[in-house]
């Protein structure tokens, strides 16, 4: 689950809620979705908070492929 | 008599182009195109007139190449250029350096010349603007990578949703180049898109600069820039720092901010909403689950009633047993247990170990004492230093003399050989 992005995070949250709401799980179902739920809560938030800025430049590389590499804040080429 | 002078042609011509060149020199001139032409080579060809009067003008490919806007007939316009004389044809002409729309700028005339042409084309047609995803993962950025625009998205950044990733296919924004710098790049990135797994695809582009004078944001009023986003698989918001003016830009796009920074808050959500949009929904997970608990535990509850109702003591004498036995387990429970035992096997594995150490110490000190002694029973080394060892005839060694009769054959051993000898007396000791 390492790799869960926020706004996936986000979307499974809403439909594991959606589906508590229906009420139509048995217990042992509903208390798996709620810890699932929980758990993605939890990675929200720390993705909430900890998320760090990301910013590539694109580059095409010698065989012209693209490729993405770190952009450094104050290696800007003056144009 | 005057004599009088014979001109040729040639010459006459050139006398006229040396007065009409030396009178004029260069000059502005104002009228109405007509008979306007343009020549494959890129040359200009029309006339300049007014009510009275028409000028032959013409405008080289090299001095036309720049200009902003579209030569048409019946436009009024102001030229500055030399009046010349194309001697093969007699004419005298025109030759434009500059021209320029009367009343309006010239990049004005050019503006609204396009924007007619684009929405003809129905570039702008707002049916076809796309909707900007939400919480955008990847977003394209099109601008100068030195330029306020980055910094200006950069910062929004900052207070922002910072798991985004921006991808910046930088540009130069304005002067020669930048008007199909920044086509390429959208283009490239919507190239990259074709080769990027799903995951890295960018879903929304911010093209644009920050705010200049009409002339710096020109660029954006390109027709190779309008029908780049036009030609975009990528949702894109124009960002020219330009709050009064659309530039075509701007109308071509799907999304249309004021300025860099508000593009960026337009795709990039605030941490606030988001955060409270995630509490929101963390709070109906734990009702909802805490409902369905609470339903649970009534519908236990009525059970447990309904059970008690009816064997009461049953009930007690069973929760009594079952506490008892409950403390019992838990006594047992092996979980506890299993702490105490390992710290045991790990004070027993010490003890091993130091014993065994130990124990391997006096060992090896006693094999060495042993070996020694060993070494010095060897009877070979007894030998050698003279004693010698006796057998009887059975071979058993002699130890007392009694044990041998005189005119027995024995045996001796010395340190190199054998003798044979026959037992002539016996004496005992003792």
């Amino acid at each position: 689950m390492a790799e869960v992005k926020f706004e996936e995070a986000m979307k499974k949250l809403e439909k594991i809620v959606e589906d508590l709401e229906n009420g139509e799980l048995s217990l042992d179902e509903a208390l798996k979705k709620y810890q699932e739920g929980i758990e993605l809560s939890r990675l929200a938030n720390q993705k909430l908070e900890s998320a760090k800025k990301k910013i590539d430049l694109l580059v095409k590389n010698k065989k012209g492929e693209f490729e993405l590499r770190p952009f450094q804040e104050g290696d800007e080429k003056e144009d | 008599m005057q004599t009088r002078q014979v001109y040729k042609v040639s010459e006459v011509t050139r006398d006229i182009k040396l007065l009409l060149e030396n009178t004029f020199g260069q000059i502005w001139v104002e009228g109405e195109i007509s008979n306007f032409k343009a020549h494959p080579s890129g040359h200009f060809y029309f006339s300049l007139k007014d009510e009275n009067a028409i000028l032959a003008g013409v405008m080289f490919a090299r001095a036309n190449k720049d200009l902003k806007f579209k030569l048409e007939d019946g436009q009024k316009v102001i030229c500055f250029g030399d009046i010349g004389v194309y001697e093969p044809r007699g004419q005298y002409q025109l030759v434009i350096e500059k021209i320029q729309p009367q009343g309006v700028g010239s990049l004005q005339l050019a503006l609204e010349q396009l924007k007619l042409k684009l929405e003809k084309e129905g570039l702008f047609d707002p049916g076809r603007k796309r909707q900007i995803p939400y919480l955008p993962r990847n977003i394209g950025l099109v601008t100068s990578s030195a330029g306020a625009a980055l910094k200006d998205i950069l910062k929004v950044l900052e207070r922002r949703f910072k798991d985004t990733h921006i991808i910046l296919n930088p540009v130069r924004v304005q002067g020669q180049g930048a008007k199909e710098e920044i086509a390429q790049a959208i283009e490239g990135l919507n190239l990259f898109n074709q080769q990027a797994r799903p995951q890295d695809r960018i879903e929304v582009m911010i093209v644009g600069r920050g705010g200049g004078s009409i002339e710096d944001l020109w660029a954006f009023n390109e027709e190779v820039v309008a029908r780049a986003i036009y030609n975009s698989v990528i949702p894109v918001i124009s960002a020219v720092g330009h709050e009064r003016d659309w530039t075509i830009a701007d109308l071509v796009a799907d999304l249309r901010a004021a300025t860099p920074s508000a593009a960026a808050e337009l795709v990039i959500p605030r941490k606030e909403d988001l955060s409270q949009r995630l509490d929101e929904l963390t709070e109906r997970l734990v009702n909802a689950f805490l409902e369905m608990a609470a339903g649970c535990k009534e519908n236990m509850e009525n059970l447990i009633r309904r059970l008690s109702l009816g064997a009461a003591h049953i009930r007690e004498l069973n929760s009594n047993g079952l506490i008892s036995l409950l403390n019992k387990l838990n006594l047992l429970n092996p979980a506890a247990l299993i702490p105490r035992y390992q710290e045991k096997v790990l004070g027993l594995a010490k003890q091993i170990y130091v014993q065994t150490e130990h124990f391997l110490k006096i060992q090896q000190a006693e094999f060495l004492k042993f070996s020694s002694r060993l070494s010095d029973l060897n009877p070979l080394n007894i030998l050698n230093r003279g004693y010698s060892v006796t057998f009887s005839q059975d071979g058993t060694v002699i130890k007392e003399a009694s044990s041998i009769r005189p005119g027995t054959m024995i045996q001796t051993k010395v340190h190199k050989g054998e003798i044979f000898s026959k037992v002539t007396e016996v004496k005992q000791d003792g």
